[in-house]
């Protein structure tokens, strides 16, 4: 491992090589949008919100999946980019049907946050209403697919950390979605573990608990960390034991 | 498999060939097969079988002879004549009248001195029309597993990879990425385990040279795979072809099997250290697919969607191990090369663009097929030279290449050199080798409407751009269309396409807005005439334009 030095908007950083430019761009306060990124999850790419600027290529790149290189002089929050994010939260405002209005984590949602901070006044695409199941037949919790914005977190989550593997995505395109087991209910999937940590880690009212109205419910990811770092060091192993 | 047993099986084969008095080739690949093909092979051997002619002229079924829309072919390789529209009467008359009579069957004679022919130079479809696409022997007979030997038995991996680089070949899937650099660094990426990958998902509607070349010479492919893996030090390859190539694939295991069976694939080839083997992988019939790192998460039996680059395949590909992606025609050049170095292949095409690049002349054209020419050639001279021009009666408008992740090339970019440099500076590119070509009676919104809808299909929902602003851009394309389009529509159209361009995950959205935006940079009006459209508006390019002119 070495440690490299690079700039990111005009700031001298230093960095770990097998780190992404998200994590050093955090631990020097410089905040770069994010959906489909948790910190704890294996990184995607695919929200395209954490696009940055690399002096020297016309293309752009996604902090949570770029490594730094040594002298790399990078630009995270430049006109273009603020331009396409705020277009990127419209597409998903316009892809889903989003009414915050109605939704259990109105004002605890982090589109809506994103909707703010990218400063989006209003959505010139055409809304496409696409006409999405709502299923509630876990004992627990809810899936609404209307409000899914399909960052796969829940995905990611019920593979890499809990194992059981229940979510995947069906279709393709615009078709993208969801899915339990193999296409079956929530609540008669038999890998499912009830153990709800998708539901935490949602961004959106996709995956909510039951017996949540409006604005009720808060989601939490910080578990995320300290699951994935106590079993990465092993902390908990052995608590009951006579070994060392 | 000795090389002196190789060169032993060429001498029999040609010995045995030349036992006949003639050789009627006919065309087995799907184009052919499509409109009669099949039939005609057999009425040719039973016009054989009656006259018993069967020991005295050998009957092959080859790859495509590249007349497709002329099929089905045959043709009598002593003297070159080509015969077109060949029906089972035809072929009857060929056989009693040629070949018994010795004289043409004059109203199905293919003009051989046409520019069509003589305007080609022929590297990967060398064996296209001569070979028989079944037998292994055949293709050695030809010169195959030649280039192999001499690899294994007389050069350094390093070397072969210098020869490639000499080449100047450039990866034919549309990219351009030097071939001879790629496989220098999977060479040197660290690792015991190397794979090398042939992408054969050819998906780009119009496009179908992949699978002529697996349908007509599969040796060459699988000889090209294995020469890359002495190369990089892989010993395992896996072709990914698409579900919907049922001759490729049938013809690529029979292919596999008789080069493992004769030793040219297995454990110590040519009795040397180098062991190598191939092994079919197929698509399921996503576009995305021929994506490499989506392709290589598909090999994987993953669902497939593309990951970001870097890390790129040669350093980090199947099953995280490097891996060599090349296309089915890069690889196609790779047995010549070694064969005749790789000074000769430079010494073809122009300087930055060597050798020579297959296409398939698709659309509005009189010669619809398969052609091969040397890198560098004025389209003009594909267009109408090769091609024949445009149908009677209308003119030439554009010709896209690179399928919906290129442009179209107006009629001002005629003399345009058709290279990789010079495609990109009018905004098209390469591409893997589809030309459609679009005359006076197409409308260029229709066209990027069209391919725009491929891409709302194709899209494999991955990233936010893609997966809705192909949609969008679809929207925008149809609302124009229908005569329903504003200004500020348009500026929405050019905003979105510059943005899905930019921010797309993978090639296939980075370039969906390419046909797009190609079509509006040299078609602006036709977007432009669209929009609030008055009652009774007729759009060029319609049948009713001439009635309006006059």
């Amino acid at each position: 491992m070495a440690i490299l030095t690079l700039t990111i908007n005009g700031e001298h950083v230093s960095g770990k090589d097998d780190e992404s430019l998200l994590a050093i761009a955090e631990q020097h306060g410089i905040r770069i949008p994010t959906l489909c990124h948790l910190d704890g999850l294996s990184d995607v790419g695919a929200c395209r919100l954490c696009l940055v600027e690399i002096e020297g290529t016309p293309r752009l790149f996604p902090a949570c999946t770029t490594k730094p290189r040594e002298g790399m002089v990078v630009s995270t929050d430049t006109e273009r980019l603020r331009k396409y994010r705020r277009m990127i939260i419209e597409f998903l405002a316009s892809e889903g049907n989003h009414q915050c209005a109605v939704c259990v984590v109105n004002n605890h949602c982090e589109l809506q946050n994103m909707a703010y901070e990218t400063a989006l006044t209003h959505v010139s695409v055409p809304y496409l209403y696409p006409k999405k199941e709502l299923d509630a037949s876990h004992e627990n919790f809810i899936i609404d697919r209307n409000r899914c914005i399909l960052c796969t977190r829940c995905v990611r989550v019920c593979h890499e950390v809990e194992g059981a593997h229940t979510w995947d995505i069906a279709g393709r395109g615009i078709d993208c979605e969801i899915i339990s087991d193999l296409n079956q209910p929530w609540g008669t999937s038999e890998s499912c573990t009830s153990c709800g940590k998708c539901v935490l880690v949602c961004p959106t009212g996709a995956l909510i608990e039951k017996g949540e109205a409006v604005s009720e419910m808060e989601k939490k990811t910080d578990f995320l960390r300290y699951i994935v770092t106590a079993r990465q060091k092993r902390e908990w192993v052995n608590l009951d034991s006579d070994e060392e | 498999m000795t090389v002196e047993e190789l060169r032993e099986v060429a001498e029999t084969e040609r010995a045995r060939q030349g036992n006949f008095r003639h050789r009627i080739t006919y065309c087995s690949a799907a184009g052919c097969a499509s409109c009669g093909g099949i039939a005609v092979h057999e009425a040719l051997a039973k016009a054989l079988k009656a006259r018993n002619l069967e020991n005295e002229v050998e009957l092959a079924g080859t790859g495509c002879m590249g007349l497709c829309g002329e099929g089905p072919l045959v043709r009598i390789v002593g003297d070159g004549t080509l015969y077109q529209r060949v029906d089972v009467a035809v072929a009857e008359k060929i056989i009693e009248e040629h070949i018994v009579q010795g004289k043409k069957v004059a109203e199905n004679l293919v003009d051989t001195t046409d520019p069509f022919f003589a305007s080609q130079v022929k590297i990967v479809l060398e064996n296209c029309g001569t070979t028989d696409s079944e037998k292994i022997d055949d293709y050695i007979a030809a010169g195959g597993y030649e280039a192999l030997a001499k690899a294994v038995t007389e050069l350094q991996p390093a070397g072969v990879v210098e020869e490639i680089r000499k080449s100047g070949l450039r990866g034919r899937g549309g990219a351009g990425y030097p071939t001879g650099l790629k496989w220098g660094i999977v060479r040197k990426a660290p690792g015991e385990q190397k794979y090398v990958v042939c992408n054969a998902d050819e998906g780009d509607p119009g496009a179908f040279m992949d699978r002529s070349v697996l349908e007509g010479d599969p040796h060459r492919v699988l000889e090209g795979m294995a020469i890359g893996g002495y190369a990089v030090g892989a010993s395992q390859g896996f072709i990914y072809v698409r579900a919907e190539y049922p001759l490729a694939i049938e013809r690529l295991r029979l292919a596999i099997k008789h080069a493992e069976r004769a030793g040219l694939l297995g454990n110590r080839i040519f009795d040397s250290q180098f062991n190598f083997r191939i092994d079919i992988r197929i698509g399921a019939g996503a576009f995305v697919c021929g994506e490499e790192t989506a392709l290589i998460r598909s090999i994987e039996g993953k669902r497939g969607r593309p990951r970001p680059r870097p890390p790129y395949p040669s350093e980090k590909g199947l099953w995280g191990a490097p891996t060599l992606i090349n296309n089915v025609e890069t690889f196609a050049n790779i047995a010549p090369i070694i064969r005749k170095g790789g000074a000769w292949f430079a010494a073809i095409g122009t300087p930055k663009s060597t050798g020579t690049k297959v296409f398939a002349l698709a659309g509005k054209i009189r010669n619809t097929g398969l052609i091969e020419v040397p890198m560098g050639i004025p389209l003009r001279k594909i267009i109408f030279d090769i091609g024949g021009g445009t149908p009677e009666g209308t003119t030439f408008k554009a010709a896209q290449t690179g399928g919906p992740s290129g442009g179209c090339i107006p009629a001002e970019s005629l003399d345009l050199p058709v290279d990789y440099e010079s495609l990109a500076t009018v905004g098209s590119i390469m591409g893997s080798g589809g030309l459609i070509v679009m005359d006076s009676t197409s409308n260029m919104v229709d066209v990027a409407k069209y391919f725009m809808e491929f891409c709302v299909d194709e899209s494999c929902g991955k990233c936010v751009p893609c997966r809705v602003g192909t949609v969008h851009i679809h929207g925008l394309l149809e609302k124009i269309s229908e005569g329903r389009g504003t200004t500020d529509d348009l500026a929405l159209l050019e905003e979105l396409c510059q943005m899905v361009k930019d921010t797309s995950l993978c090639g296939l959205g980075q370039s969906a807005p390419n046909p797009v935006l190609s079509t509006l940079r040299f078609f602006r009006n036709e977007y432009t005439e669209l929009l609030h459209a008055p009652e009774g508006y007729v759009p060029s390019g319609t049948a009713n334009e001439k009635s309006i002119a006059q």
